[in-house]
C-alpha cells in the first residue's frame, strides 16, 4: 500500500475498517452498558421499598414527556455537552482533564466579571465579550495544568484535581466577597454568596418563547460541530488523535508532543469555560450564585461531563445524543424524587454504573481488536519499502483506533 | 499573631494537624502499595465514602465505634474487588474507571444515608488515647501522645509498610511486578494475585481512612470527604512512592491545613479571606508535585495493565 486509499481515508474519519463483530459491540457496548447500570438502580429503587417501573415512568416524563420538560433537558444538556465536548478533545491527546469543575467556575468568574465591568455593551458585543471571557478563562486554568505537565511532567489528573479545590475556594471568596450583592435582604445566616443580578445585555436570549430553552443549546451544538470538524478535518485534530494512540509514533513521525498535548488540554478548558458562562447567563436567576460546597454552582456537571463523554465514545457528534439523554436523566431525577421519594442520588450513582461498566466492555472491544490485527498480520500486510512515515503512522492508527 | 505563639495554641494546633494528616495518610499509604505495583486506583475518594457511611450506620445503630471501622474496610475490601477486577482482570484504562468508582460512591453514599438515616445524628467519636509516660513529656506529649488509636495505627504503619516493601519477599514481588511485569511473570510470579493483594489491600486502607474521617468529625454529611481521597492519591506522588515520604506529604498537608483554620479562628486571617487562605494546602500540593516530578520517578508500569506477551 504505497498511497493513501480509502481504508486510510477510512481512518482519517475516524472510523477505521470494521468486522462485524467489531460493528455489534461498537454499537450495542454503550446501550448494553446504560441498561445493566439502570437495572442496578432499579434494584436499589426496590430497596427503598418504592417501585422501579412507576419511577423510571415519572424519571421519562419529567425528562422527555412535554415540550417543557424537552425544553428543560436540552437546557440541562448545554453545559454537559460543552464540557464532554472538552473531554473529547483532552483524551483523545490520551490527556485526562479532571478539571471540568475548576475551569467551569473559573470561566463562569470571567464571564461574570466581564458582565459587570462592561454592563450597557450592547448585547451584540457583549454577549460574544462574556463568551470569549469565559473560554479564555477555563483555557488558562487548564493552561496551568497543561504547561505542568509539558514541561514539569507533573500528572494532569492530579493538578486538575488540586486546581478543582482552588478554584471552588477562590469563587467562594469573590462571590461572598468583592462580587457579593450587596442589596440582599440580610438573613441569620449572612448573604448569600451571589452577585447581583447581571446585565440583561448578557443574558443568553430565550429562542423558544415560554420556556427556558436559549440560544445556549446553539452554541453549544456548534461547539459540538466545530470540535468535530477540528479533530478529523485538521492537521491539529490529526496531531492530537495521533499523539494520543502513541506519544512515541507521534514523535517519531516528528509532531510537537508535548505542545499537542498542552494545546488539547486548554481547548479542553476553554470549553468547559463556555459551560461555565452558560451556568450564569442561561440560569433563571440571571447570577453566579453557589453556596460554599464544592459543587454548590457546578452540580457536578464538571465530573457528568466526564461521563458525557465516555458514552458519546469521545465523539463530539455522539456527545451531542449523549448529553441529552444524561440532560434528561438528570432533569428526571427529580421528577423522580417527588413521585417516588427516592433521592435525586439514584441518578449520581447510576452515572457511576455506567462510567463503570463502559470502561469495562471496552474489554469485549479490545480483545476483537487484537483478533482483528493478528488477522492482519497473518495476512502479510506489512507495509511496503519507501512507504511514508506519515502512511506507516495512519495504519498505526487504524490497528489501534 | 502573638496570640497563635502560645504554648496552648501551638500545642492544639500541631495535635489537629496529626488527627488531620492521619485519614490522608492511611488513604495515601494504602494507593502507595497499590501505585508500587502498577496500579493507579482514583476511586478512593468514593471507596471512603461509602466506607465512612457503613461505619457511621453501624456506629449509630450498635454504639460500637470499632465494629464500625471493621465495617468500613469491610466495604473497602467489596469495592477492592471491584477495581481490581475492572483494572487488573478487565484491562480497564485505570484512571476513568476510578472516576467511575468515584461518582458510584458519591451518589450511593448519600442515597443510603437518606434512605438509611435521614437526619443526621451525631455518633460518639473514638476517645483519645494517653500514652502512658510519653504523654507526659512537654509539649511533645500534647501534640503527638494524646490521640485517638487510628491516628497512632495510621503512623505505625508508615514503618510497617516500609518494612514490607523493601524487606520481605512479598515486598520485592510488588515492587518487581511495578517495574516490570514481563520480568516478573517469566520467574513465576503472578502478576495478577499481586495486583490483586495491592488494591485489596490499598482499598481496604481507604475504607479504614473514611471511617477515620468519620469518626474525627462525628456526624456523616453529603461528600463528607471533599476530594480528601483524590488528595490521598496527589500526596503518593507528593512523598514520591515512598511510605516516609508519603508520611511527610501528609502532616505537610495537615499542618497547613490547620494553621489556615487556626489562624482563622484567631481572627489573623480576616474572615473576608478565610476562603483565599483555604486554597494553601492545595496550592503547596500543587507545587510539591512539580518538585517531585523534576527528581524522582514513578513506578515504571503505572496505569498500565500488563497484557501477557504483549
Amino acid at each position: 500500500m504505497t498511497t493513501e486509499g480509502p481504508e486510510v481515508e477510512a481512518v482519517r474519519h475516524g472510523r477505521g475498517s470494521v468486522t462485524w463483530r467489531r460493528l455489534l459491540l461498537s454499537w450495542f457496548a454503550l446501550p448494553m452498558s446504560a441498561l445493566a447500570a439502570l437495572i442496578i438502580g432499579g434494584l436499589l429503587i426496590l430497596a427503598f421499598g418504592a417501585n422501579p417501573i412507576s419511577g423510571y415512568q415519572a424519571l421519562l416524563s419529567g425528562a422527555f414527556g412535554g415540550s417543557y420538560a424537552l425544553a428543560s433537558t436540552a437546557e440541562k444538556a448545554v453545559p454537559l455537552l460543552l464540557v464532554a465536548v472538552g473531554i473529547c478533545i483532552a483524551v483523545r491527546a490520551n490527556v485526562w482533564n479532571i478539571g471540568g469543575e475548576g475551569q467551569i467556575v473559573m470561566g463562569a468568574l470571567a464571564g461574570t466579571v466581564t458582565a459587570l465591568v462592561v454592563p450597557s455593551l450592547p448585547t451584540i458585543v457583549l454577549l460574544p465579550l462574556v463568551m470569549i471571557a469565559a473560554a479564555l478563562g477555563g483555557a488558562i486554568w487548564a493552561g496551568i495544568a497543561g504547561f505542568l505537565k509539558a514541561y514539569f511532567n507533573v500528572n494532569e489528573i492530579l493538578s486538575t484535581i488540586m486546581l478543582n479545590l482552588v478554584a471552588v475556594q477562590i469563587m467562594n471568596y469573590l462571590l461572598s466577597g468583592p462580587m457579593v450583592n450587596k442589596s440582599q435582604s440580610f438573613s441569620v445566616t449572612g448573604l448569600i454568596p451571589q452577585t447581583k443580578l447581571l446585565s440583561r445585555n448578557a443574558w443568553l436570549p430565550t429562542i423558544v418563547s415560554g420556556t427556558q430553552l436559549n440560544l445556549g443549546v446553539v452554541i453549544a451544538v456548534a461547539v459540538a460541530g466545530l470540535v468535530y470538524m477540528l479533530l478529523w478535518r485538521t492537521g491539529f485534530g490529526f496531531r492530537v488523535r495521533a499523539v494520543g494512540l502513541s506519544r512515541e509514533a507521534a514523535g517519531y513521525a516528528g509532531m510537537p508532543v508535548k505542545r499537542t498535548m498542552m494545546n488539547a488540554l486548554v481547548l479542553s478548558g476553554a470549553c468547559c469555560g463556555i459551560a461555565g458562562a452558560m451556568l450564569v447567563f442561561g440560569s433563571i436567576s440571571h447570577r453566579m450564585v453557589t453556596d460554599g460546597s464544592l459543587t454548590g454552582f457546578t452540580g457536578n456537571d464538571g465530573f457528568n461531563g466526564i461521563v458525557v463523554g465516555l458514552f458519546g465514545g469521545l465523539n463530539p457528534l455522539w456527545s451531542i445524543l449523549s448529553a441529552y439523554l444524561f440532560g434528561g436523566l438528570l432533569v428526571g431525577g427529580t421528577a423522580m424524587q417527588t413521585a417516588i421519594g427516592v433521592p435525586t442520588d439514584l441518578v449520581t450513582t447510576i452515572e457511576g454504573l455506567v462510567v463503570i461498566f463502559v470502561v469495562s466492555m471496552e474489554f469485549l472491544r479490545r480483545n476483537a481488536r487484537i483478533q482483528e490485527e493478528a488477522q492482519i498480520h497473518a495476512e502479510g500486510d506489512a507495509p511496503a519499502p519507501g512507504v511514508g512515515r506519515r502512511t506507516v503512522l495512519l495504519k498505526f492508527m487504524r490497528a489501534r483506533a | 499573631m502573638s496570640h497563635f505563639l502560645t504554648y496552648n495554641v501551638l500545642t492544639a494546633t500541631v495535635a489537629s494537624a496529626i488527627a488531620y494528616s492521619s485519614y490522608f495518610l492511611l488513604a495515601a499509604l494504602g494507593e502507595t502499595v497499590g501505585q508500587r505495583s502498577g496500579v493507579l486506583n482514583l476511586g478512593v475518594d468514593g471507596i471512603m465514602l461509602i466506607g465512612a457511611f457503613g461505619c457511621y450506620y453501624v456506629a449509630l445503630e450498635t454504639g460500637n465505634d470499632w465494629l464500625g471501622v471493621l465495617v468500613g474496610m469491610g466495604i473497602g475490601v467489596v469495592l477492592g474487588l471491584l477495581t481490581a477486577f475492572m483494572s487488573v482482570t478487565l484491562k480497564a484504562q485505570q484512571g476513568i474507571s476510578g472516576i467511575g468508582v468515584f461518582i458510584f460512591g458519591l451518589g450511593l453514599s448519600d442515597l443510603l444515608f437518606v434512605r438509611f438515616v435521614g437526619t443526621p445524628l451525631p455518633v460518639s467519636p473514638l476517645p483519645n488515647v494517653a500514652i502512658p509516660l510519653l504523654s507526659k513529656i512537654p509539649a511533645v506529649g500534647r501534640m503527638f501522645f494524646h490521640q485517638s488509636l487510628l491516628v497512632y495505627l495510621a503512623f505505625l504503619l508508615v514503618p510497617a509498610i516500609s518494612f514490607v516493601l523493601y524487606h520481605t519477599n512479598y515486598g520485592t514481588k510488588v515492587l518487581a511486578v511495578g517495574e516490570n511485569p514481563a520480568a516478573a511473570d517469566s520467574l513465576g510470579i503472578s502478576v495478577t494475585r499481586i495486583r490483586y493483594s495491592t488494591v485489596l489491600f490499598g482499598s481496604m486502607m481507604a475504607g479504614l481512612a473514611g471511617a477515620t474521617l468519620l469518626l474525627l468529625d462525628g456526624i456523616f454529611q453529603e461528600d463528607l470527604t471533599q476530594s480528601a481521597g483524590f488528595i490521598a492519591v496527589a500526596l503518593v506522588y507528593f512523598g514520591a512512592w515512598r511510605p516516609a515520604g508519603v508520611m511527610s506529604g501528609s502532616l505537610v498537608y495537615g499542618i497547613v491545613t490547620a494553621v489556615v483554620l487556626q489562624w482563622k479562628s484567631l481572627g489573623i486571617i480576616p474572615t473576608s479571606a478565610a476562603d483565599l487562605a483555604a486554597t494553601a494546602p492545595a496550592i503547596v500540593t500543587i507545587l510539591a508535585l512539580v518538585v517531585v516530578a523534576g527528581r524522582y520517578k514513578a513506578p515504571t508500569e503505572l496505569g498500565k495493565p500488563y497484557v501477557r506477551g504483549a
